[in-house]
């Protein structure tokens, strides 16, 4: 199939970009969509053209790096499905095409459709682990975790930390990004020890990273590749709430868990 | 208390609880105004008014909520905006609805609204001729009800208060359901029920605000 694409051009964080019309040709339905962009690459080489600059690794949908928005959706219109999974038989001959790199002012564009996201790598270092030292592998079942948690914490540890919540957030908010590891460690007995630390320093980095608030438009849950649900974002809120009236004994703990810190 | 209004959840929770509670007040300002229906509101009015310490200290709270909610509500808008800076060339909302997208305009003018609403019925000034102030009953209590019942029969008022509660209930709409997922009150079971309840709500109220004007002008309620 033959298909029109409008393609968002970019030369670098300075530019101002803009979108440029591309013409995919003889695509087959079984290619992958960055598979038809490789091909469009293929030509514009061919044609002595600057290649579209996108992002990709695994391209079996785990490393959350492909990031596109495709008509108007972020990883485009399939349920739970990332670009490097979206396959070509869900367009037909003659479409139309949009593709523009997600939208937020923590992820400046670095090219065409490449964006820094390295402000959700800043979330996570503000708190968005274990500090503990976990030793060797355990013995299965030496700490008991309830069925139900366990598979609730799954779920929240789903997240690839693709940014497809920030892309199709109206607010440019990370919430549905930092809820997902707040939950999935708060679910968990080695996470709940620094649970009200953690809640209140990832969610400080996130604005401070320039994302914005939740106004629960639901829209990231409806965009995310892996299905996380807002309920994590109404856990996190709960989370926080247990934290309140306690900030000194939070910043004391905070500083407890610094001095038995391995020095570097 | 400082980290509250500083952290982002923390400003959410004050917009959530500080709506819900004005949520609760047009609940009860609803019943109340009912008392137009039996012709009670005159004495509803003036028995509400000899509790005048009660009425104060509810006008102090009100005033008190309504200028966090206002403040925190520009504020929020403000930094979410300047977080998506650029627009996408197309953008489909999955989840988004009008009422969600448009949180910030209904509430400015519901805040327009109440400026012109105490101005019409608690200070009297849009009307003077008219102010229960100067006239009044059989009973020789101020004439709320002739007061209300002429406002109304004017077209451009009846409009401007239609308006103003299709506002509000769009704001309601989205904000009541919106609010339990910020104080975390829900589940995935419990949130299509709250969110179906809200929207009931919602209705509940537009009905029953907006019957009282639109019964005037059609001339069931004479004066
Ligand atoms: C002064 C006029 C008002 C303005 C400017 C205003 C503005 C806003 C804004 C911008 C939000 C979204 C905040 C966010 O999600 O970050 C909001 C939420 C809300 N508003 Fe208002 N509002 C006003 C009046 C009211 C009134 C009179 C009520 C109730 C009767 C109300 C109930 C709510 C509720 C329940 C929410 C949801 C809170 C949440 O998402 O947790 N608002 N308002
Ligand atoms: S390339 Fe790894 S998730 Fe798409």
């Amino acid at each position: 199939m033959n298909l029109t694409l409008y393609v968002w051009r970019q030369k670098n964080a300075d530019d101002r970009g803009r979108l440029e019309q591309y013409e995919a040709h003889g695509i087959s339905p079984e290619m992958s969509f960055l598979e038809m962009l490789d091909i469009v690459n293929e030509d514009l080489i061919k044609k002595a053209t600057e290649p579209i600059a996108f992002d990709h690794d695994c391209r079996e949908g785990i490393c959350g790096s492909c990031s596109q928005v495709i008509n108007g959706v972020p990883h485009g219109q399939e349920e739970k499905t990332s670009v490097c999974q979206l396959h070509m038989r869900h367009f037909k001959d003659g479409d139309a095409i949009y593709i523009e790199p997600w939208r937020a002012r923590a992820f400046p564009v670095i090219k065409d459709l490449i964006v820094d996201r390295s402000a959700l790598d800043r979330i996570i270092q503000a708190g968005g682990y274990i500090s503990s030292h976990t030793g060797g592998v355990p013995d299965a079942n030496s700490i008991l975790i309830p069925k139900d948690d366990a598979e609730k914490a799954m779920d929240a540890a789903e997240c690839i930390g693709c940014g497809a919540c920030v892309a199709a957030c109206p607010n440019g908010s990370a919430m549905l990004f930092a809820a997902a590891k707040v939950s999935h460690l708060a679910m968990l007995p080695q996470g709940q020890v620094e649970a009200a630390r953690r809640v209140r320093v990832m969610t400080e980095e996130m604005m401070k990273q320039g994302f914005g608030n939740c106004t629960n438009h639901y829209e990231c849950q409806a965009a995310c590749p892996k299905g996380i649900k807002v309920s994590f974002i109404a856990k996190l809120n709960r989370e926080f709430i247990k934290t309140l009236g306690r900030s000194g004994k939070i910043s004391s703990s905070v500083d407890r868990m610094a001095d038995t810190l391995p020095s570097e | 208390m400082q980290f509250l209004i500083k952290s982002s959840v923390g400003k959410k929770l004050i917009m959530a609880i500080t709506g819900q509670l004005m949520f609760l007040f047009i609940v009860f300002h609803l019943i109340g105004n009912t008392s137009l229906y039996f012709s009670w509101i005159n004495t509803y009015a003036k028995h509400l008014h000899d509790l005048w310490p009660l009425v104060w200290i509810v006008r102090f709270v009100m005033i008190t909520l309504l200028s966090l909610h206002l403040v925190f509500g520009i504020q929020l808008t403000l930094e979410n905006r300047s977080a998506k800076p650029d627009a996408y060339a197309i953008k489909k909302s999955l989840r988004a609805t009008f009422a969600s997208k448009n949180m910030i305009w209904t509430g400015l003018i519901i805040a327009g609204f109440l400026l012109y609403h105490l101005l019409h019925f608690t200070f009297q000034v849009v009307h003077p001729e008219m102010s229960a102030k100067l006239n009044t009953d059989v009973m020789g209590l101020p004439d709320l009800f002739s007061m209300i019942v002429f406002g109304f029969q004017n077209f451009f008022i009846l409009s401007l208060y239609i308006a103003s509660l299709i506002a509000l209930t769009l704001h309601l709409v989205h904000g009541l359901q919106s609010s339990f997922q910020t104080m975390g009150l829900n589940t995935d079971q419990t949130q299509p029920v709250i969110a179906k309840a809200g929207v009931i709500a919602s209705l509940i109220l537009l009905i029953g605000y907006a019957s009282i004007p639109v019964v005037i002008f059609i001339g069931i309620v004479k004066g």
